[in-house]
């Protein structure tokens, strides 16, 4: 018998609180109705009640209402252009967070410190700091943005202005996803894969790739839900031209500017559905993936 | 006689090895170095004199105490609430604590605009409760209430979430100990519980006051943008920005990115120093 079940006076209590005692197991700790309750108040005023508004403000234009103000095509571009550039920046996050996850976990190297804790700085910086940064460097007469203009491609101001901006704020969310499944991933297997003849392409593509998949897809997933919000580090660099490079935040504090709160909460509305349904297919893509790879 | 274990070699990759670690390097330079580099450039781009002014404008100044209050009301009620959220989560079994935890994650994946935009339905001019808060003469849109309101929402998660695993890691012997010793409830927190989680705590304080002071999108919506009133730095930096006065929004951006990197340099710190009293998914 555990120390814990010798001093859990069990059904005395549940005598004493036989209502709550179906709700909660008792423990002899005090202080679970306080904390309970405080958590409970805040969460409902801070998350609940306005979660609420945001759910039912739309609907006071009407079903066909809400479809108009996101079917309008300057709101359907903008949703597009969000959804879809996520989709590709967070895609491109995967091999790039492999690429710095493999290193940072594989070779000893000098700096290695350094660069791991630099992977956070798309985190540390403020996104308005980011946003005006990556504006200034891939503007026409910017450092990069002159060089791509040398070559006839336009960086900021355009939908590529727009894409190196979420895969910078993308890239942690990979590369902290990955480290600490290649750390413990076992060595064994790959040695064992070696001594059956596998070269290393073999070993990346069959052995560490199916290993890392699930992990991988909730890093590119993370990057990709971070991407879709994003507003402080895309807002300067956008151009924000109306159906071309304005992203769906953007259009709801346009809407907003405009005193059209059920418009503005449709958009985001529409946004966390959208969000909320990708997840759920990642998620089962996800657990696809975890079958496999037991079968 | 003694057989020396040969040591077995960290890569069979020797080739390859470097022109990946060059590959790495090169992108994070590139990609997330570069900022860096260029606010600080940018903010001294026009000598030292000129980014002290900069600083020293009035309107800087108000933006970086509004900054730090805004900081100083969230932070400390946001922790509050992680201390409490993690206690009844970590210490007890009940039932729909899954749901919590998932309303405590929620914010986490909610544009930040949309964490604004939920204030201003609330308490806008045309919000749920609008007509009462204009009839009584009372402002949180376009106030630093508002502003409070919104940097809670987006950083409340921080704290708990650092706390909440930890705790549950440690579960709840040492604090039953205590109390059948003969420790009143208060006595077992302040000298079993804070102590065990003090490194946590402030890993998590950490996380919550750089991303409060640094938030854009959500205080954006609610601000208004009042110059000198309602303009915490982050919305500093973009006024300035948008009126092409380039070496003040960079200079202004220059104390953020400050902010980001001592927070990085501590966090860091304290992933090294104390990797067994932070969470397990910390740990390095």
């Amino acid at each position: 018998m555990t120390a814990q079940a010798i001093l859990r006076p069990g059904g005395v209590a549940a005598k004493a609180h036989p209502r709550r005692s179906r709700w909660v197991e008792h423990s002899i700790l005090p202080g679970f109705g306080v904390s309970l309750g405080i958590t409970l108040a805040y969460l409902g005023a801070i998350v609940v009640l306005p979660l609420i508004a945001l759910a039912i403000r739309p609907w006071e234009l009407g079903p066909e209402g809400v479809w108009h103000a996101l079917a309008a095509p300057r709101v359907a571009a903008a949703l597009k252009l969000s959804f879809g550039l996520s989709a590709l920046a967070a895609l491109l996050n995967a091999p790039l967070g492999m690429l710095i996850a493999w290193t940072l976990t594989r070779y000893e190297f000098l700096g290695k410190r350094i660069l791991d804790a630099l992977v956070d700085l798309p985190f540390a910086l403020p996104t308005a700091v980011a946003g005006i940064a990556l504006t200034a460097i891939y503007a026409p007469n910017g450092p990069l943005g002159s060089l791509a203009a040398k070559i006839g491609i336009k960086t900021a101001y355009s939908p590529l202005g727009i894409f190196i901006a979420l895969v910078f704020i993308g890239l942690p969310f990979v590369v902290r996803s990955l480290q600490p499944v290649l750390q413990d991933l076992d060595r064994e297997v790959e040695e064992a894969a070696t001594t059956l003849g596998a070269n290393s392409l073999q070993r990346a593509v069959m052995v560490i790739l199916p290993a890392l998949a699930p992990s991988l897809i909730s890093g590119v997933s993370l990057a990709f839900a971070r991407a879709v919000g994003e507003y402080g580090s895309v807002v300067f660099i956008a151009g924000n031209l109306p159906g071309k490079t304005e992203i769906a935040p953007l259009l709801i504090v346009i809407k907003l500017e405009q005193y059209d709160y059920a418009g503005a909460a449709a958009i985001g509305l529409a946004m966390v559905a959208i969000s909320f349904g990708s997840l759920i297919l990642i998620n089962l893509l996800q657990l696809f993936l975890a079958r496999r790879g037991k079968a | 006689m003694t057989v020396e274990a040969r040591p077995i070699p960290r890569t069979r990759l020797p080739g390859f090895a470097p022109l990946l670690v060059l590959a790495s390097a090169v992108v994070m330079a590139a990609l997330v170095l570069m900022p860096l580099f260029v606010v600080f450039g940018d903010a001294f781009s026009k000598g030292f004199g000129k980014y002290l002014a900069s600083i020293r404008d009035p309107d800087a100044v108000s933006a970086i105490k509004l900054t730090l209050l805004v900081a100083a009301i969230a932070v400390p009620l946001n922790a509050a609430f992680g201390i409490a959220a993690a206690w009844c989560i970590a210490k007890f079994e009940f039932r729909g604590k899954s749901a919590l935890l998932t309303l405590i994650d929620l914010p986490f994946s909610m544009s930040p605009v949309v964490s604004g935009l939920v204030w201003v339905l609330l308490f806008g001019a045309q919000g749920w409760f609008g007509t009462w808060l204009i009839d009584h003469d009372v402002r949180i849109i376009f106030a630093t209430t508002g502003l409070v309101l919104a940097t809670i929402l987006v950083t409340f998660p921080f704290v708990a979430r650092e706390l909440i695993p930890l705790m549950q890691d440690q579960g709840a012997d040492e604090e039953a100990a205590a109390l059948t010793l003969g420790a009143s409830g208060l006595t077992t927190f302040w000298k079993i519980t804070l102590p065990n989680i003090r490194w946590a705590l402030l890993y998590g304080v950490l996380l919550c006051n750089a991303r409060a002071m640094g938030e854009f999108g959500a205080v954006s919506v609610v601000s208004g943008h009042i110059r000198g009133l309602t303009t915490t730095l982050p919305l500093h930096v973009e006024v300035l920005y948008n009126d092409y006065d380039f070496v003040g929004a960079f200079a202004a951006a220059s104390l953020l990115a400050s902010l980001g990197l001592v927070t990085l340099v501590l966090k860091t710190t304290l992933e090294w120093r104390h990797a067994g009293e932070l969470s397990a998914n910390r740990r390095h």
